[in-house]
């Protein structure tokens, strides 16, 4: 393939592109201290433990090296001291649409948030950069006792439910960036699904960083209580700015016995973004967790979804696609964790590397001594679109002692030049070609996200493509 | 001196008195010492490092081996008989703690044609200008620099193997490695050097005189394959149960050679391999394969690198491992495809067969394609006996140990038929079998 077809695979952002002046009420300044961390926590108004908590995390975060010994060294060139880790307009959510400022509804209005919310959402919430902005939950999903709500609120209002597992999946010293988002987190979605009730509609939430050199650190923490079921989904966009920009979040789920969880991610920063995600799951007996991710953007994406199988029968599921092109590195993965018997998990990675892109695919499976009848499947594939493009995988397994099965199979390959051909010479351009096979090689996978968004995902590949064909 | 002080100048990781005065020629007392002064400088390894991930570095403790100990010139003859290989060869040398016992000749045919097979210390004077054109001229890359080093710093034998263009040597050439004694060390060296369309096998034996006394192995094998050169090389590792052995293992592949390599792993507490393939020319292959039995608290560490510099390279990876009591394996491998290297064909996969509860497989095959147009897979699987099978032939009369060890040697196999050599596939099964023996009695007593 030569290298001009890059640009027929190019993906365009400028639908998230755009910006708005700032005026925040409350900004916690440039540069990460102690002081930064009294100042956020001063602003919500929080309990001291959770003072308590920032403190330590901000400690641990100074103390960890970069991971650099095995991650991108692209990593140092974050510059934490010129990074502001808090801007907002004030802490309460809107409640009505009415009340949401007219600049941030225009951004809404361009993200399709209204509409969708009007079709199908049972809940949403919109976080622009440090605060929610804008909440909603369905009064039929609310009287069934379903709380929606932030981190702030979670913590104040419901502490008796979201104190247990707040920190408990992901503890602040798991990574440098988990202590990061533990010491300055804001926003971010804090839910509790109470036994036996099934969410009907996904719940979503969007997240958008308006302000240049800022960082967004949400937190989500979802507890799925016994029996129940709820899906949730998140969108990520931000305009294009001349210096980068910090994102790194916390997600921590929780399925309690037999609970389902799906949690779905499309991924779409701006080609500046540093997005270092850590994103890990618990499921107790006969629960499942599925993690969808979908990663088209950013500058360098670190995420690595994982399932602890922490009770008998439990199963984890990673679905991930990601698409590298010029100046992106896609570093995501899956892990999973098989602590009880008979868990079952399985990953299937799908990657697209375009131009000067770079996708890497990292793995961890582990099954420990005396468990029985485990099982593993795991699947990577990688599309190498251009001569120039780059694709890893680097899975590490270990399994201990008899009864447990795992395997792992990857495979690299490109787009059949005969393939094009064919469709060339049935009056297909090159680009329509490309863009032809890309979604057949994802096909399967897109076809698991919920209607909405594999019709959003594969229009957005078409769109893109068709617009570069020369 | 007193007596401490002569014991600890015994120590390998003090510095050789005999540096300077080794009696080997300038230039290579010179590379001795640059030996010593790498392993000074270099780190140890260190539980952080990706090159050791999930080793057990305090297994890695080599500060209490003293150097090469003497072998007793009555205990040598017993170490030559009971040096038993194949049948048939075109040539053996015997060592034991880097001293040359025995040294059957090639015939005065490849003499003649000019296939050179000396011990090294023989061929720093002899062949000079080859040999140094090819020593330890390959950049350590899969983490035993500070290992490789030492061993710079401290080898005084070997072989090396100098094959001329063209020539072909049908039958097998042996090299025996005998630690002996007790709490010392050796430094086996293989440099081979194959010439354009030439053709060899070399087989290397590391043995152990007494399979319960400590000991350290460090060895280094080069392999060059020019263009068109075709090469079956063989590792059989058969060090005691208490010996700490650590290889470096490098091919270099030519345009249309074809290498096919091996390591047999059976003996050591802790044994690592790093094996790396570079595919230097066009239309260059490189077979790949390990047969590892791991029993008791045995750790087996292999690393690999499948190396694709070219275009039209193609490498093939089989590692298995059978793992009983509290043993564990490490596969860690890489297939890297450089940029510009199109149309490569790579392929790696490791299989692991738990039999304990106890035991634990480690993999992490890796892949990392800088270019395109090529056809990249890799795979690892860890599983156990299939029950179906394993009742089949309990139905069919079969005791049960017998059953388990006619589907791991069935299970193993597969990697020996991979060579096509018949008499060196037997001499292997063999070994193998003498291993499952040893198993056996163990776990009877």
């Amino acid at each position: 393939m030569s290298t001009e077809t890059a640009s027929n695979l190019n993906i365009d952002r400028s639908i998230g592109d755009f910006s708005y002046p700032e005026s925040h009420q409350y900004d916690a300044g440039v540069g990460l201290t102690h002081d930064t961390i009294d100042y956020i926590a001063g602003v919500k108004g929080e309990a001291d433990w959770v003072r308590e908590y920032r403190h330590k995390a901000l400690d641990i975060f100074t103390s960890k090296p970069m991971p650099t010994h095995w991650a991108s060294h692209d990593l140092d060139a974050i510059v934490f001291d010129n990074i502001r880790y808090y801007l907002s307009n004030g802490q309460k959510a809107n409640r009505s649409w009415d009340d949401v400022p007219e600049d941030m509804k225009r951004t809404f209005e361009r993200l399709g948030i209204p509409e969708q919310e009007r079709r199908f959402l049972a809940g949403v919430e919109a976080q622009f950069d440090s605060e929610a902005v804008y909440s909603n939950i369905k009064k039929a999903v609310g009287d069934q006792g379903v709380i929606f709500v932030g981190p702030t609120e979670g913590l104040r209002d419901h502490p008796e439910i979201f104190k247990k597992w707040f920190g408990k999946v992901i503890p602040a010293g798991d990574n440098k960036f988990s202590a990061l988002n533990s010491a300055v987190f804001s926003g971010g979605s804090f839910i509790y699904v109470p036994p036996g009730v099934k969410v009907k509609h996904p719940l979503q939430a969007y997240f958008r960083i308006n302000a240049e050199n800022f960082g967004q650190f949400e937190r989500t923490l979802i507890i799925a209580d016994e029996g129940s079921e709820v899906m949730y989904m998140e969108g990520c966009t931000a305009p294009k700015f001349e210096t980068a920009t910090l994102h790194s979040a916390v997600v921590e789920l929780v399925a309690m016995k037999g609970a389902k969880i799906q949690y779905i991610t499309v991924q779409n920063w701006s080609a500046n973004v540093f997005n270092l995600v850590t994103k890990r799951a618990v499921a107790h007996e006969e629960a499942e967790v599925k993690w969808i991710d979908c990663n088209i953007g950013s500058r360098l994406t670190m995420k690595y979804p994982g399932v602890v199988l922490k009770g008998r029968k439990a199963r984890g599921e990673v679905i991930s696609i990601a698409l590298a092109n010029d100046g992106q590195h896609q570093d995501t993965g899956a892990k999973m964790i098989h602590a009880a018997d008979e868990t079952t998990s399985n990953i299937i990675s799908k990657s697209i590397s375009v131009g000067k892109g770079r996708a890497t695919y990292r793995g961890l499976v582990h099954v420990p001594k005396h468990l029985k009848g485990c099982k593993n499947n795991t699947e990577c594939d990688a599309l190498l679109i251009n001569s120039t493009s780059r694709t890893d995988t680097y899975p590490a397994i270990t399994v201990r002692g008899t009864g447990n099965a795992v395997q792992h199979e990857a495979s690299v390959s490109q787009i059949s030049a005969e393939q094009i051909f064919y469709m060339q010479q049935r009056g297909l351009t090159e680009g329509q070609a490309m863009s032809l096979s890309v979604n057949g090689f994802v096909n399967d996978l897109v076809r698991q996200f919920p209607m909405e968004y594999s019709v959003e995902l594969k229009r957005l590949i078409d769109l893109e493509m068709e617009g570069s064909v020369g | 001196m007193n007596q401490l002080n002569a014991e600890e100048a015994e120590l390998i990781i003090n510095k050789p008195e005999t540096f300077g005065n080794s009696g080997f020629a300038d230039w290579f007392q010179k590379l001795q010492l640059d030996g010593w002064e790498a392993f000074d400088a270099e780190p140890s390894p260190r539980r952080t490092d990706e090159a050791w991930r999930f080793a057990t570095i305090k297994s890695l403790d080599i500060s209490g081996y003293s150097k090469p100990l003497p072998v007793p010139d009555a205990d040598q003859a017993a170490l030559i008989e009971r040096s038993v290989g194949l049948k048939e060869t075109a040539g053996r040398m015997i060592f034991a703690n880097d001293q040359l016992l025995q040294r059957e000749v090639l015939s005065d045919d490849l003499k003649r044609k000019g296939v050179i097979w000396e011990p090294i210390e023989k061929a720093v004077i002899e062949h000079e200008d080859i040999f140094r054109k090819h020593f330890m001229t390959q950049e350590v890359v899969l983490g035993s620099k500070k290992f490789a080093a030492l061993h710079k710093a401290w080898v005084k034998s070997g072989t090396f193997l100098y094959v001329p263009r063209g020539v072909e040597i049908d039958l097998p050439i042996e090299v025996f490695h005998w630690l002996h004694g007790s709490g010392g060390s050796t430094f086996p060296h293989t440099l081979l050097v194959a010439g354009e369309n030439s053709k060899v096998t070399l087989v290397d034996y590391f043995e152990s005189s007494d399979n319960q006394a400590p000991g350290l192995a460090i060895g280094v094998n080069d392999l060059f394959l020019g263009a068109g050169a075709k090469l079956t090389y063989i590792c059989s590792q058969n060090w005691s149960e208490k010996t700490l052995a650590l290889q470096v293992n490098s091919t270099v592949v030519g345009r249309d050679a074809s290498a096919v390599s091996m390591n047999l792993n059976l003996g050591a507490n802790y044994a690592r391999t790093e094996s790396v393939s570079r595919l230097v020319g066009q239309g260059g292959r490189s077979d790949m394969l390990a047969v590892s039995v791991a029993d008791g608290t045995q750790e087996f560490d292999h690393r690999t690198l499948q190396d694709h510099q070219q275009p039209n390279t193609a490498s093939d990876l089989l590692y298995k491992n059978s793992l009983s009591d509290a043993a564990r394996t490490i596969f860690a491998g890489l297939i890297r495809v450089e940029p510009g290297a199109h149309k490569t064909d790579a392929y790696q996969k490791v299989r692991n067969l738990l039999l304990s509860d106890e035991a634990e497989a480690n993999s992490a095959p890796g892949l990392e394609i800088e270019a395109d147009d090529v056809r990249c897979t890799h795979g690892a699987t860890s599983g156990q006996i299939d029950e179906e099978e394993f009742f089949y032939m309990l139905s069919r009369g079969i005791a049960p140990l017998v059953a388990r060890q006619l589907i791991v040697s069935g299970f193993l196999n597969e990697v020996v038929q991979r060579l096509g050599n018949q008499a060196v596939g037997e001499k292997l099964n063999s070994l193998i079998q003498a291993k499952f023996d040893r198993i056996k009695s163990r776990s009877r007593k």
